[in-house]
């Protein structure tokens, strides 16, 4: 489990609009990386180009390389829905499926795919991924109750758990606290250090404080004015970055002076 | 320096404030008491000996609340209550034809309505007796098939409009093509069927299924519009995180797209079949009317309520009466069943839609 990202000159389009410009950036396995910067300078936009969920929007595509262990995601024999079983997503907003119950929100990556699996192998991966997205305490007396009953921070985790069910070698994290409180944030982060372990993570936040916290490397992205596409300003080990940044714009972003 | 809140008495309050939030109004009971003494006028304007003139003087006697208020409340409050008395008017206005209907259908209806007349045709039957059971059997037949037909087009083509023809300009036009369709006259629908059923079997064709294939011209405009507005409401998250657990578009809006909107469309499905089951003129000429049960859609004529209201009351035959009576009973039925269709539409949105948000 658990593979490395090699991006290569990487542009992301929106029809004729350049969104993201030119990103290079490796991603260790068994890592996290975090990405900050402004609002509209492309974190998100490259983020959901690592599982293909950028070309869900209409008219949106990329050129460059987009490397897993070696395997071009981009390449024309892929299967952009297979590439999403092998990289999870966990989204800003949690989505809970409305019509499942908790156990098959779980379960929805296997159940939507009409995998036939039996009872006891499926509370099996019921148990095993609330219990690593740290929501099975909260949660295993109710588990047929609708998913949407939760409270927000409670959803997240079971989005988490979600993503984490079908065993994805990458989980990506669009802004996965920013609807949440510092509390469910907190446990969320305490999760994202448990599931380095098995998974390389790449989370997408606002919080500088929150990158700092959670990630081992961290790169900056900037948009040079409006209208303009978002580049990949630098990337590092977070240390460093914090610390001792190259561009002076990554310091004065970090340092607050601007974003 | 830290400060712990003390705990105070609450403070009096100045009297310019006082002045300035309060106003003067009426006395609480005063519309309640004026509005109910309105209400019991109209009531006997309409229903007692005196005459209907006293529902006006019901609605002068309304209107002193507002006239009232303006003196002793001033100008906003005043239109406040004027404007309410509009509304409220409009809505009784709006009442009076629903009322009268019911009142009128449920009255001359209910003494015809027994066994007998829901369980014999019309076959052999001179003057008294007889029943609804053929036209009864023809409108389920026809309208279940005009469903059968409608649904999956319609469901279908809201499918296309929302999940995949988003800025094409085939989804243009077909949007143009339904509203145009919404329009179209049941009559021109009805002449429709026929003129295509004559291309297959000859002029003067009668058939069931023809009614059906007529009102299921009527019925797909509005199915795929309450499909359309069902399946926007279905947030993009949802189908995004579909996306992202690797699943494909079709299993995506098969399992996770219809069954979020699944109350919605069958709402809107019940809706449009209410709409059209008690459609007269494209039955009229396409599936014609006769006495006799016709359970085969395909073979011959086939009698439906409307219809059969319609020719009960046109050539009722001598003596006229019996005949006059089964159409009001046969309007009661259709009446009936299109309450029971919305009433249906309201416990099936009530039990599928999504669980936690009831």
């Amino acid at each position: 489990m658990a593979k490395s990202i090699d991006v290569s000159d990487l542009n992301i389009y929106y029809g004729d609009f350049l969104a993201v410009e030119g990103v290079t950036i490796p991603v260790a396995a068994r890592s996290v990386t975090a990405f900050i910067g402004p609002s509209g300078c492309g974190k998100s936009t490259f983020l959901r180009s690592l599982n293909r969920m950028h070309e869900v929007i209409r008219g949106a595509r990329v050129d460059g390389k987009v490397l897993v262990d070696g395997q071009d995601l981009y390449a024309d024999d892929m299967d952009p829905v297979n590439v999403r079983r092998m990289i999870g997503m966990v989204f800003q907003r949690p989505n809970p499926f409305p019509t499942m119950s908790i156990a098959e929100n779980v379960l929805a990556g296997q159940k939507l795919n009409s995998k036939r699996m039996k009872k006891s192998e499926a509370d099996d991966i019921v148990e095993r991924s609330l219990r690593s997205a740290g929501l099975w305490n909260e949660v295993k007396d109710r588990l047929d109750r609708p998913g949407s009953g939760l409270s927000g921070g409670q959803q997240q985790r079971l989005c988490i758990a979600r993503a984490i069910a079908t065993q994805p070698e990458i989980l990506l994290m669009d802004e996965p606290c920013s609807a949440l409180d510092p509390i469910s944030t907190s446990v969320i982060e305490d999760l994202i250090h448990e599931l380095k372990k098995d998974y390389t993570i790449v989370i997408v936040t606002h919080n500088m404080q929150q990158a700092a916290r959670v990630s081992d490397t961290t790169a900056f992205f900037n948009l040079a004015g409006v209208g303009q596409p978002g580049r990949l300003v630098e990337h590092g080990p977070t240390e460093k970055m914090f610390s001792n940044p190259e561009d002076p714009a990554t310091e004065a972003y970090i340092q607050g002076r601007f974003g | 320096m830290t400060s712990t809140l003390q705990p105070t008495s609450p403070p009096t309050p100045s009297p310019e404030i006082a002045k300035s939030l309060r106003g003067r109004s009426l006395p609480t009971w005063a519309p309640k008491a004026i509005g109910a003494l309105s209400v019991a006028l109209a009531l006997v304007g309409v229903f007692g000996p005196v005459g209907f003139w006293l529902v006006f003087v019901a609605w002068l006697v309304a209107a002193i609340v507002p006239l009232w208020s303006m003196f002793v409340e001033g100008r906003r409050k005043a239109t406040d209550r004027f404007v309410t008395l509009l509304v409220t008017t409009a809505f009784v206005i709006a009442l009076f034809p629903l009322g009268s209907i019911l009142t009128t259908v449920v009255t001359r209806g209910a003494p015809v309505l027994s066994s007998d007349f829901f369980t014999y045709s019309m076959r052999n039957v001179l003057g008294e007796g007889g029943g609804i059971y053929h036209a009864l059997m023809g409108t389920l037949l026809i309208t279940a098939a005009a469903a059968a037909i409608s649904v999956p087009i319609g469901l279908f083509t809201a499918i296309y409009l929302i999940e995949y023809g988003e800025g094409k300009r085939l989804a243009r036009w077909i949007r143009f093509l339904v509203d145009v369709m919404t329009g179209i006259p049941s009559i021109v629908a009805g002449l429709f069927a026929y003129a295509l059923f004559v291309i297959f079997f000859g002029p003067g064709v009668r058939m069931g299924v023809g009614g059906a294939v007529a009102l299921s011209v009527l019925m797909i405009p509005v199915v795929v519009r309450s499909c359309e507005e069902m399946l926007k409401l279905v947030p993009n998250e949802l189908r995004e995180a579909s996306y992202a657990l690797g699943v494909p578009k079709w299993r995506t809006i098969v399992k996770v797209v219809l069954p979020t909107a699944l109350a919605g469309i069958v709402t809107g499905v019940t809706l449009a079949v209410a709409r059209v089951i008690g459609e007269t003129a494209p039955l009229l000429i396409i599936a014609g009317l006769t006495d006799s049960v016709n359970f085969n859609l395909f073979d011959g004529r086939m009698a439906t309520l409307p219809v059969f209201t319609y020719f009960s009351i046109i050539t009722p035959g001598v003596p006229p009466g019996p005949s006059i009576e089964r159409a009001w009973g046969a309007a009661l039925v259709l009446l009936i069943i299109v309450m029971l269709l919305n009433f249906a539409a309201r416990l099936v949105s009530y039990f599928f839609s999504p669980k936690g948000e009831r």
